[in-house]
């Protein structure tokens, strides 16, 4: 059975629901851009703990996904930088909690193969450094490059512009960073928007998220970062 | 000893010295600190593309009303000149490992005299991440370091071998500090400019490398720009 093709549109308490205890969660943004703002508070309010964060960064202590590493609740981070927050050195370095990291572009392509179905994908950064241990390497036409592996989530909390009801997306300026692609590689997609129109009223060339990925939307809320970014 | 500089006249000379480098058109990616700095000083008549690796190409100064929806790769608020546009990071990492970007910039911990760096990890200190450096500096046709001659403790950046997890291997084109601008080819490093303010021994006493020395050695370029 398919997904609902009108999209619900329901509160952030009440979509975060669905993640629950040891989940894998894909949170996109870039530094302070382009995150879901609204969503990651309801969560880190929720107390969800035990989760697997896969998001770039993890920004700062005091906001976005940043509150949920402080606040103890990630087993695992997998990104690709963490400098902007401190406690996610300090917890790594403390041994509580796993952090695996990749070069950005190995990292989104790894989530845009996830959600592409591809097997992996070969790419000659990280050769020659720490990035390459444990790895294959193949050798194609004299260059090396390393087989790197898909990347997938429970549940994908994204950030868009404007929504349809059918969950098409579109973006503004920056925003776009991780989240598109995080939109096609997780079980459940949660978007949160500005604005939620209706069917038809998205010019289809603008859309970039198709919202047969979609599975619920979220207004964005009036905090400081959810209203302004 | 290396006489000692103010941070700011530091910091300027090495973004007006590499921003010499490019042509017209080339398409450069700017890391954070000092190569932030590097776009402030493109000389006139040249128009260089800016990229940012979170999605976006011909980057422009911060805006005059805030767009929090539109930052650089280190957060600042940026705008977009005429041409430029937006995009994802996957279309942004193809751009940059596809070989599309000429040119980046960026900071290190250590450097050495192969053309292998190293800024991501200081084992057992900190660890902030590779970002998108291995990816820049595997894609990028040219590779320009920025960085101070030393550290704050005086020691020198730039050295013999990496001791520090690399993020790639002989990469490295060109080396820009306050004093001093090497450039590394076919694995071998040579001193091709020096500043006013020290001579080629104090140079020698504080690199780590070992270096060539350019005929003519010429002094560092972009110092008459006020």
């Amino acid at each position: 059975m398919g997904k609902p093709v009108i999209k619900p549109v329901v509160s952030p308490q009440e979509a975060v629901k669905c993640i629950k205890q040891g989940d894998s969660v894909m949170v996109g943004g870039f530094n302070w851009g382009g995150i879901p703002y609204t969503l990651t508070d309801a969560l880190y309010d929720q107390g969800t703990d035990d989760l697997t964060l896969i998001s770039n960064d993890t920004i700062y202590e005091y906001c976005g996904q940043g509150k949920l590493v402080a606040g103890g609740r990630c087993k695992k981070v997998i990104a690709s930088h963490v400098g902007l927050n401190k406690t996610t050195g300090r917890l790594f370095h403390e041994g509580k909690m796993e952090l695996e990291l990749y070069p950005q572009g190995t990292y989104v392509e790894k989530i845009r193969a996830g959600g592409a179905g591809l097997g992996g994908f070969l790419t000659p950064t990280g050769i020659g450094t720490v990035v390459e241990k444990g790895k294959q390497i193949l050798e194609i036409n004299g260059k090396k490059y390393i087989l790197e592996l898909p990347l997938t989530a429970d549940v994908a909390l994204v950030r868009a512009y404007r929504a349809d009801r059918m969950g098409n997306l579109t973006y503004r300026g920056t925003n776009q960073n991780f989240n598109p692609a995080m939109a096609t590689a997780a079980k459940i997609v949660i978007a949160e928007v500005d604005e939620i129109v209706n069917v038809g009223e998205l010019d289809p060339n603008s859309i970039i998220t198709q919202g047969i990925l979609v599975d619920m939307l979220v207004l964005k809320g009036d905090s400081i970062y959810a209203s302004r970014t | 000893m290396l006489p000692e500089l103010d941070e700011k006249v530091v910091r300027e000379r090495i973004a007006k010295r590499i921003a010499l480098e490019f042509e017209d058109g080339e398409v450069v990616n700017l890391g954070i600190g000092i190569p932030t700095l590097v776009s402030d000083y493109i000389p006139e008549g040249k128009r260089v593309i800016f990229q940012a690796e979170n999605g976006a190409i011909g980057t422009g100064p911060p805006p005059e009303t805030p767009n929090y929806k539109c930052i650089g790769a280190g957060g600042r608020l940026i705008t977009l000149l005429p041409g430029g546009s937006y995009f994802s990071s996957d279309t942004s990492f193809g751009l940059i490992r596809g070989g599309h970007v000429d040119a980046t910039v960026l900071g290190t911990l250590e450097v050495d005299q192969h053309g292998n760096l190293s800024n991501w990890w200081v084992p057992g200190k900190s660890l902030p991440g590779m970002g998108g450096a291995m990816d820049l500096v595997v894609g990028a046709k040219r590779v320009y370091v920025a960085t101070t001659h030393v550290t704050k403790k005086g020691n020198p950046k730039i050295v013999k071998e990496c001791k520090l997890p690399l993020t790639a291997v002989g990469v490295v084109d060109m080396v820009v500090t306050e004093f001093a601008v090497f450039t590394i080819t076919d694995g071998k490093m040579k001193l091709i400019e020096i500043a006013p303010e020290v001579t080629l021994d104090q140079i020698k006493e504080n690199t780590g490398a070992e270096f060539e020395i350019a005929e003519p050695l010429v002094p560092m370029k972009g110092l008459e720009v006020a």
